[in-house]
C-alpha cells in the first residue's frame, strides 16, 4: 500500500494512512486487459469439446476469476474494509445454497416420460 | 467533538452524526454493499431458475442458445468491461481531485452504458421480429401441447436456419423443416467437424416418433403418452445416450429434442429475456446515476475529501459488469 501511496504522494492524500485507497493507473490499465484476455479465452475454448458438464465448468472458472479481479481491484475490495467484502462473499454463499438445495430438490423428480414409463412398467 | 463551536468547523459534506470524514464515508459504502448484496439475491432468483431448467433440459439449452448472438454478446461484455475500467478511473480521479478527467470518465462511462443499451436493443428487436419474444409471442410457446403460434413457430425456425447457414457459409436450406434428413444435412454441414457425418443423429429417447412431428407440428401429449413404451428403457437408454450424442456432433435440431423438451423450449427465452431485461434495467439505472453524477461533477461537487456518491455509483456500475460476466458464458456460450 505504501508503495502506491507513495505514487501519488504529489496529490491530496489528506486522509491519513487507511482506507481511500488510491489505485495506480497502470494497475487499472492491466486488470482492464487481463479482463478483455480472459473475454477472448471464454469465447475462444468454446470450439474445444471437454464435454457438456465440463465446458460449463471452465466457463464458470474463467468469469469467476473475472469476477474476482473486478471486485479486487475494480471495486477496491483488496483495500477496503473486510466486513463489505465479508458481506459480498456471504451473499454469494447464500445465493449457492439456494441453487444448490433447489438442484437437489429438482433431481428428485421422475420427469413426466420417466414417471409414465415407470408405471407402465409395474405389474 | 460535541462542543457547541464544532457545529461551524466540519466540512459542508459531513452529516452530524458522523465524526469525521472517513467515517461517513466508510459507513456509506457499508451500506451500499448491504444494498448490492441484495442486488445478488434478487439475481439469485433468476440464476436458480436458469439453473433449474437447464439441470432438467440440458437438450433446450443447446438448441435455444443457438439464437444468441454471440459476437453481439461478446461485444457487449467488452463495451461493458471498458465502461467498468472508465468508471473505475473515474473514481480514481474523483480521489486525486481530477475534475476534468473525471468528466471525461464520466462520458466516457455513460457512452459504454449507452453502446451496451443500443446493442441490446439490436439483439431483443432481431429476436422479436422472428417471433422469440416472451410468453405466448414467442413462436414454441405451448398450452397443453399444442403450439399456440404454428406460423411463429415456423417463422423462428426459418429464421435459425438463415442464421445457421449464414454462420457455416452455406445457402439456406429450403423450406423443409421438420424433415429429419434436413437435420443430418445440417450435422454435414459444419465445417470444422470431420467427424460429423460419423455421429448418426440418435432415435430421440427411443420413443417412436408420432407421425405429427414429422410434419413439423407438435402432437399433443396424449398422442406422446400413447407412443411412450411400457418398459423402463425409454429414459434409461434414450435421454441420456441422446445428451452424448448431439454433444461435439451439433447443436440439436427442434425436431430432434424430446417431447418434453418441445414444451420448455420456450422457457429459456423466458430465462434469457428475465435475466437480461433484469440486467439491462440496471444499466438504465446505472447510467441514470451516472448522469446524476456527470451534472454534479460538473458543478465542483466532489474533491478529495468528499466523493462518496462517485464512489458509490461505481460500486454500482462495477456490480453490473459482474453480472453480465456470468450472464455471458450462461447464455451465450453453451456448448
Amino acid at each position: 500500500m505504501s508503495d502506491t501511496t507513495a505514487h501519488d504522494a504529489e496529490h491530496h492524500d489528506d486522509h491519513g494512512d487507511h482506507g481511500h485507497h488510491v489505485v495506480p493507473l497502470s494497475l487499472l490499465f492491466g486488470v482492464f486487459l487481463i479482463l478483455m484476455f480472459l473475454t477472448v479465452i471464454t469465447v475462444a475454448v468454446t470450439k474445444f469439446d471437454f464435454g457438456y458438464e465440463l465446458n460449463l465448468v471452465v466457463a464458470m472458472a474463467i468469469a469467476l476469476v473475472k469476477a474476482v479481479f473486478v471486485g479486487l481491484y475494480f471495486m477496491h475490495l483488496r483495500w477496503d474494509a473486510p466486513l463489505n467484502g465479508f458481506i459480498l462473499v456471504t451473499s454469494l454463499l447464500f445465493v449457492t445454497l439456494f441453487i444448490a438445495f433447489t438442484l437437489i430438490d429438482t433431481g428428485q423428480y421422475a420427469t413426466f416420460q420417466e414417471a409414465a414409463a415407470i408405471r407402465g412398467s409395474a405389474p | 467533538m460535541s462542543d457547541h463551536a464544532h457545529d461551524h468547523d466540519h466540512p459542508p459534506h459531513l452529516a452530524h452524526h458522523f465524526e469525521t470524514s472517513e467515517q461517513q464515508m466508510e459507513s456509506g459504502k457499508l451500506g451500499m454493499w448491504v444494498f448490492l448484496a441484495t442486488e445478488i439475491l434478487m439475481f439469485g432468483g433468476l440464476f436458480c431458475a436458469y439453473s433449474v431448467y437447464r439441470a432438467n433440459h440440458p437438450e433446450v439449452f443447446l438448441f435455444a442458445h443457438q439464437y444468441l448472438d454471440t459476437m453481439w454478446g461478446a461485444i457487449n461484455t467488452a463495451v461493458l468491461l471498458a465502461s467498468s475500467f472508465t468508471m473505475a478511473w473515474g473514481v480514481r480521479a474523483a480521489q486525486l481531485g481530477q475534475k476534468s478527467i473525471l468528466i471525461i470518465m464520466l462520458s466516457l462511462t455513460l457512452l459504454g452504458g449507452f453502446g451496451f443499451m443500443v446493442i441490446k436493443t439490436i439483439e431483443y428487436s432481431g429476436k422479436y421480429s422472428h417471433d422469440i419474444w416472451v410468453g405466448g409471442l414467442n413462436g414454441f410457446y405451448q398450452k397443453d401441447g399444442l403450439l399456440l403460434n404454428p406460423e411463429g413457430n415456423y417463422e423462428a425456425l426459418h429464421y435459425l436456419d438463415e442464421k445457421k447457414a449464414k454462420k457455416y457459409g452455406k445457402d439456406a436450406h429450403g423450406d423443409d423443416h421438420g424433415d429429419h434428413a434436413h437435420g443430418d444435412s445440417h450435422a454435414a454441414h459444419h465445417g470444422e467437424d470431420t467427424h460429423a457425418e460419423a455421429t448418426p443423429v440418435v432415435e430421440v429417447s427411443g420413443i417412436g416418433r408420432p407421425a405429427a412431428a414429422e410434419a413439423g407440428l407438435i402432437p399433443s401429449l396424449t398422442e406422446y403418452k400413447a407412443a411412450i413404451p411400457t418398459g423402463g428403457e425409454a429414459f434409461v437408454t434414450g435421454v441420456g445416450a441422446e445428451q452424448i450424442a448431439y454433444h461435439g456432433s451439433h447443436y440439436p435440431e427442434f425436431d430432434e429434442l424430446a417431447p418434453m423438451d418441445h414444451n420448455s423450449t420456450h422457457i429459456f427465452f423466458q430465462i434469457y429475456f428475465m435475466m437480461t431485461g433484469l440486467h439491462g434495467i440496471h444499466v438504465l439505472i446505472g447510467m441514470g446515476l451516472i448522469t446524476w453524477i456527470l451534472v454534479k461533477s460538473i458543478a465542483g461537487a466532489f474533491s478529495p475529501a468528499y466523493y462518496t456518491p462517485v464512489d458509490l455509483v461505481g460500486l454500482y456500475w462495477h456490480l453490473v459488469d459482474l453480472i453480465w460476466i456470468f450472464l455471458f458464458p450462461l447464455l451465450y456460450l453453451i456448448h
